[in-house]
């Protein structure tokens, strides 16, 4: 029988997460709780004599310094709250539903293993819970929203209210044992496709599948081939698909996996009635930078593996290259913010440890889009609210970066309402891998056939399925469950630590990561590689019994690695695996057979020729007009002081500071950070971009940084895509990196762009995506970076067949180099008095789309124009700045133009600036040229760069011939004095109270 | 020559393994062995062979049951492949042979919570001190200032005249005794090393975000008393050079981080007293 410990704090002891849920559920909720109190609860279901449990309770299971724990007695009846009187008003216990990932209860299990020397038999378990006790005058309704709307996500958890007579009549809650329970059935279906055309999609649509009439018609015709039919007789299977193939197709196919909509041919037309045929988004313009940009670097190109691995890979010197790739995962962390973001973080980790033939991980980034958190109004069903996202988006990330041990060095939080229809999750992590591996180069690998495939790391469960289905299909109400997954990031690191010294020691020939598509996905692509595969799903070990063959195949469960094992290696590494506490299982071998041959036992279930699997779906047709919109154009009002414009875009949710954020996660651990998150005398100035040394004996540092600017792309996605390139290289010219060795990643995160009957406006969203192509290869070329991976996510929308939300067209395009000399860095704030203020290059009447415009509720239609080649000039000679030591400062100017620069400049410094608009450099029609746009404008390629009176000389003649100016001169008052036009003070304000404004809107988060 | 040897000992959630092995041969060590726990378990690395070792930060565990109780409950309960060792006798043994343990972060949490600290009375296996959730109730990456107590007998903190500036990363650090007594013995015999101050390094502190938990007395470290055997939250091995300071960009500061003196001393006590 199961028994209940509940461990709870002793008298006296704070209880910080009861207060946390109490101020949540006041914030939240608008309720008002006395009192929160928190308690643990492991059910533990094994077999274990009392005194074992005991053992367990007092010794892992609790502290012995502020805990007291209690077996199958409800401790809450035992022990009064702070108040007088009743114990508690109501009782919640929130624990997990069958089969969700319960880390808890995994690390507890082993604890007992541990102590009894025993381990566990099958069906025997650990699970967590967490009881609340709340003290407070609340109706049952009350409750239910606290249990809901803040503690419990019903999804993935489910839990029990008792008011205080009810858990005194029942004697408190009951054990609660959530295991899955099932037979190993093994069913495998085959599915008619002899059907008419609205069968055919019912059987895509309620399999979510999503797969089109036209691609389940190409899978029809398959299986009507004569010699198809021949071939599948001889192994034993009918004419009809099995569920495990049609399910493999859907995945191999979906657009997650197969990115049909960049591999389309998309028929554009322009404003002025120009047409082109493109043939696939990718090849013309993605893979066609990267080629032309390695041309033109010729012998100095440092890339060396792009596109075809899980991640890219660049030089960084002779004995180790830099590995990056940044995902996203949207989709589920709309459904489970934390879970969703956990996975994500964890998920892309898998990226560069299975590039080549592995890397070791060496920081993350993070960028997240969300709607307000603040947000007031009333959302569709089945929508979180945005401040949960947000709570549980960060709280995934803290605990999947943190726990692996990765530091987090560079993101960024960005806001717009219609993030509530889909919240953006952005995670990237870079590795540094071995020039050479065992003498082959590290970014290289192979399998042969013969080869054995194996298994890594956790095991399998329904957990995932359909992820990479259900995320080719917008979010709506009936968006599947099982979608969810919870990543475990201790079981990841053990498989890591294992891996990176198989590695070293050759044990394996080739690894990939499971992500989207599960085995179907990872196996089925490696099988690509040497020409075919037989696996035998009866073999993959499972979380619990139950699962189909084709639930096997597909399942998402985290954790995994595939590998190809040289048969003369496998005893070393499964005796390797075991010694490390890593499950590893051979699942079967790779063949040249051309076929995707799945086994289940000694029967087919699934018998695929590569060729079809892989090449057999003919490119999207994709319709794209262009018609650049036309907003109003606002009149922008000539104001004498401009200081309470300031302020207000300081405290703007896309300005403000995200330190509340940021110092939650660790962006210093392993030891090689230069540049932090945050910077200047009080540790609490934004900076450009990260500096860290991947190699604690060398001063060679690695640079990285990110542009992402979705508000332009409401007047145009080609400049929205022009500055966020611009914006991640001024970024990272900003601290110092090198522009000898920079390489680019783009995400693409788009709205669907599809022509159908719910995106009737497809052609022009469409056409927002040629556009954004397009300026990609045009600015990656002067701007010398070749693309060395990225990712796109084209369905982010939500429908529900009433409301629906489209994401503004996001690209986030991440940068990442080299500095040669660590110690060279540039921080942004100002450094001493007397230093000159410069800045780089012009401004002009740029203010369309601008942070200023949308404070008052404007868009207008004056974008930034990147004018690539001055401002490539412009970064080279202010990099020869840089080297030379001339640059005590620099700041880039993006959200908020050169005041917000000058705001966080100065009071990051702890010093004044006194600034003259007078001598801004103007760019356009001098009529334009007014103190709002100076101030406010976003034009891009600018820097605000302090220079010591005594490197004035050195600074300026490096500079010559490109357009700067000096602007003023850093004070020791604590004021920001910036001069008008007019010769009046437009801005004058307290470096406190500009900092106060901008610390304080997310302080509290 | 006989060689100053440290060990980092790693695997279930690890993470701060190779730049404290770093700091230790910076420090002065001839030798700092990385050794995964697998590789200790099995009989391959001896902590026998060792002089210093280092249990450093991360998340043992995920810190699931807490932060470092399962790895406490590991190490009392695992044996040593093909022997009867259990894996606490090395540790044990380690402490009797009057060699060094230094604790990080996690690696102090899983101290405390071993018993291996405070030790009263050569008790090195009875917890009587933790480390909990911070009261802000959140994860803290931040740089915290400790003024120094000359008086303790921590060998690690040697020759550090008011205090050092060194990085927090966690999420469970707040300091707590089991009694008034053991706080009192504590203080009595100068067993806190460091403590949570201003930049001043005048006095211990309390306030939000100079403690950045809320630790009682401010006490950030804590040594046995041999001081031998010490733990810290804050984390030395994270400012070995000047580059990692948060400032350094825009203050004159020596080549070498405060964190560094810490590994110096313990290579010098080695060379001294062991070799």
């Amino acid at each position: 029988m199961a028994h209940r410990i509940e461990v709870t704090l002793k008298d006296g002891i704070r209880d910080a997460r009861g207060e946390r849920i109490q101020r949540e559920i006041s914030h939240f909720l608008h309720l008002q709780v006395d009192e929160v109190r928190t308690l643990d609860v492991y059910t533990v279901d094994a077999a274990l004599s009392q005194s074992e449990i005991e053992e367990a309770a007092a010794g892992p299971f609790s502290d012995p310094v502020i805990q007291e724990w209690a077996i199958d007695t409800p401790t809450a009846l035992t022990r009064p709250l702070k108040g007088e009187g009743a114990a508690f008003d109501w009782a919640i216990e929130v624990g997990f539903r069958p089969g969700v990932t319960d880390n808890v209860g995994r690390t507890a299990r082993e604890a007992i293993e541990y102590q009894t020397g025993r381990p566990f038999g099958a069906g025997e378990g650990v699970y967590t819970a967490v009881q609340y006790l709340l003290n407070g005058k609340l109706t049952a309704a009350d409750v239910e929203r606290i249990a809901t709307g803040l503690l419990c996500n019903t999804l993935i958890q489910r839990f029990t209210v008792l008011s205080r007579d009810e858990f005194s009549a029942r004697g408190g809650f009951p054990a609660i044992v959530p295991n899955v329970t099932g037979e190993t059935r093994a069913a495998v279906r085959e599915i008619d496709l002899e059907v008419s055309d609205e069968e055919l999609m019912r059987i895509s649509k309620d399999g979510v599948l999503a797969l089109t009439l036209e691609e389940m018609r190409i899978i029809q015709a398959h299986y009507r081939d004569p010699q198809v039919q021949a071939s599948r007789t001889a192994q034993g299977l009918g004419p009809k698909p099995t569920d495990v193939e049609l399910e493999c197709l859907a995945q191999t196919w979906s657009e997650h996996c197969k990115h049909k909509i960049f591999a389309g041919t998309v028929q554009y037309e322009d404003e002025n009635g120009n047409r082109q045929e493109i043939r696939s988004l990718f090849k013309s313009f993605i893979q066609r930078t990267t080629k032309d940009v390695r041309e033109k670097l010729g012998d100095n190109d440092f890339c060396l593996s792009v596109f075809k691995d899980n991640a890219g890979v660049i030089k960084f010197n002779d004995d180790w290259s830099l590995v990056f790739k940044v995902e996203t995962h949207n989709s589920p962390s709309a459904l489970d913010p934390y879970g969703g973001a956990l996975t994500g973080i964890v998920g892309v980790n898998r990226d560069p440890f299975g590039t080549g033939q592995g890397a070791k991980l060496i920081f993350n980034t993070d960028v997240f889009c969300f709607a307000d958190p603040f947000y007031e109004k009333p959302l569709p069903a089945r929508l979180l609210h945005p401040r949960r996202i947000y709570e549980g988006v960060v709280e995934g990330v803290e605990h999947g970066g943190n726990k692996s041990g990765i530091p987090t060095v560079n993101g960024s939080l960005v806001f717009d309402e219609r993030f509530c229809g889909k919240p953006l999750v952005f995670c990237g992590t870079a590795g540094l891998m071995p020039a050479e591996v065992n003498g082959t180069p590290g970014y290289e690998k192979s399998i042969e056939p013969g080869d054995l495939i194996v298994m890594t790391g956790g095991r399998i469960g329904k957990d995932g399925i359909h992820g990479a289905t259900f995320s080719s299909e917008e979010l709506n109400e009936n968006s599947p469950v099982t979608a969810v997954q919870i990543g475990d990031p201790i079981t990841q690191k053990r498989m890591f630590d294992f891996l990176i010294r198989a590695r070293d020691k050759g044990l394996y020939r080739f690894i990939t990561d499971n992500g989207a598509g599960g085995l179907s996905s990872s196996v089925g692509e490696m099988a690509g590689e040497c020409g075919g595969c037989r696996m035998d799903l009866s073999r993959a070990p499972l979380k619990y019994p139950g699962l189909n063959p084709w639930e096997i195949l597909i399942s998402e469960a985290q954790e995994r690695m595939s590998l190809a094992v040289p048969p003369d290696r496998i005893d070393e590494f499964m005796t390797m695996a075991k010694r490390y506490g890593v499950e590893a299982t051979i699942l079967g071998e790779f063949t040249d057979s051309g076929v995707f041959h799945i086994l289940y036992g000694d029967r087919t279930v699934a018998w695929l020729p590569m060729e079809f699997m892989h090449e057999g779906l003919p490119p999207m047709q994709l319709p794209a007009k262009w018609a650049p919109p036309a907003h109003d154009e606002p009149a922008v009002e000539a104001k004498a002081d401009y200081t309470a414009d300031l302020t207000a875009l300081l405290s703007s949710l896309n300005i403000c500071s995200k330190e509340s954020v940021v110092r939650r996660y660790d962006h210093e651990v392993q030891g090689g950070s230069v540049v932090k998150p945050f910077t200047g005398v009080a540790n609490d100035g934004p900076s450009d971009a990260a500096v860290v040394r991947p190699i604690l004996d060398s001063f060679e540092g690695v640079v990285t940084a990110h542009g992402i600017c979705p508000r332009y792309s409401d007047i145009d996605t080609y400049h929205m895509t022009a500055n966020a390139i611009d914006e991640a290289l001024r970024n990272y010219v900003a601290v110092g990196g090198s522009l000898e060795l920079v390489a680019g990643l783009d995400n693409f995160c788009w709205c669907d762009p599809v022509l159908s009957e719910k995106t009737p406006d497809g052609p022009y969203k469409m056409a927002q995506l040629v556009r954004s192509n397009q300026a990609l290869y045009d600015v990656c070329m002067a701007y010398s970076l070749p693309l060395i991976s990225g990712k796109d996510s084209m369905k982010n929308d939500f429908y529900d067949g009433g409301v629906k939300i489209s994401i503004p067209p996001t690209l986030l395009f991440s940068v990442i180099g080299k500095i040669e000399d660590a110690r060279t860095a540039v921080t942004m704030d100002v450094k001493r008095p007397g230093d000159i203020v410069y800045l780089l290059g012009k401004t002009g009447f740029e203010l369309g789309g601008s942070e200023y415009l949308a404070l008052k509720g404007q868009i207008g239609n004056s974008v930034p124009v990147v004018h690539t080649e001055k401002a490539y000039a412009r970064y080279q000679a202010y990099h020869r700045a840089v080297l030379a030591g001339a640059v005590a400062s620099c700041h880039d100017l993006s959200d908020g133009g050169l005041a917000v620069a000058a705001a966080e400049s100065a009071f990051a410094g702890g010093f004044g600036l006194s600034l003259d608009l007078s001598r801004v450099l103007w760019m356009g029609d001098s009529a334009d040229r007014s103190d709002a746009a100076l101030l406010f404008a976003e034009s891009a390629s600018r820097h605000l760069v302090t220079v010591r009176p005594e490197k004035q000389d050195a600074f300026e003649s490096i500079m010559s011939g490109n357009c700067f100016a000096s602007i003023g001169v850093v004070t020791a008052e604590q004021t920001l004095t910036i001069t008008g036009l007019g010769g009046g003070t437009v801005v004058r304000a307290k470096l406190g109270d500009l900092k106060e404004a901008w610390q304080a809107p997310l302080r509290e988060l | 020559m006989v060689k100053a040897r440290a060990i980092v000992i790693t695997g279930n959630g690890t993470n701060c393994e190779n730049e404290a092995a770093h700091a230790c041969r910076l420090g002065g060590f001839d030798e700092a062995v990385i050794a995964h726990i697998a590789q200790i378990l099995s009989g391959e690395i001896r902590l026998d062979d060792f002089h210093f070792l280092n249990l450093t930060g991360g998340f043992l565990d995920g810190d699931d049951l807490g932060s470092a109780k399962a790895q406490a409950n590991r190490l009392k309960h695992a044996a040593v492949s093909g022997t009867e060792e259990k894996l606490v006798e090395q540790f044990t043994r380690f402490i009797a042979d009057g060699k060094l343990i230094l604790g990080v972060c996690n690696g102090f949490q899983l101290m405390v919570k071993m018993g291996m600290l405070p030790g009263f009375d050569g008790d090195y296996l009875t917890q009587r001190t933790t480390l909990t959730f911070n009261d802000a109730g959140r994860f803290q990456d931040r740089w915290t200032y400790l003024k120094a107590d000359t008086a303790s007998p921590a060998v690690f903190t040697r020759g550090i005249e008011k205090g050092i500036y060194l990085p927090v990363r966690h999420g469970e650090g707040k300091f707590l005794c089991d009694s008034a007594a053991t706080l009192d013995r504590i203080e009595t015999e100068h067993l806190a090393p460091l403590r949570y101050s201003g930049p001043d390094y005048a006095a211990p502190t309390q306030e939000f975000p100079l403690n950045p938990n809320g630790s009682q007395n401010g006490i950030a470290g804590l040594c046995d008393a041999t001081g031998r055997l010490m733990g810290l939250m804050p984390h030395p091995e994270a400012f070995v050079h000047r580059t990692q300071h948060p400032r350094w960009t825009r203050e004159e500061l020596p080549e070498e981080g405060d964190g560094l003196l810490l590994f110096k001393n313990a290579a010098d006590y080695v060379r001294q007293n062991l070799l």
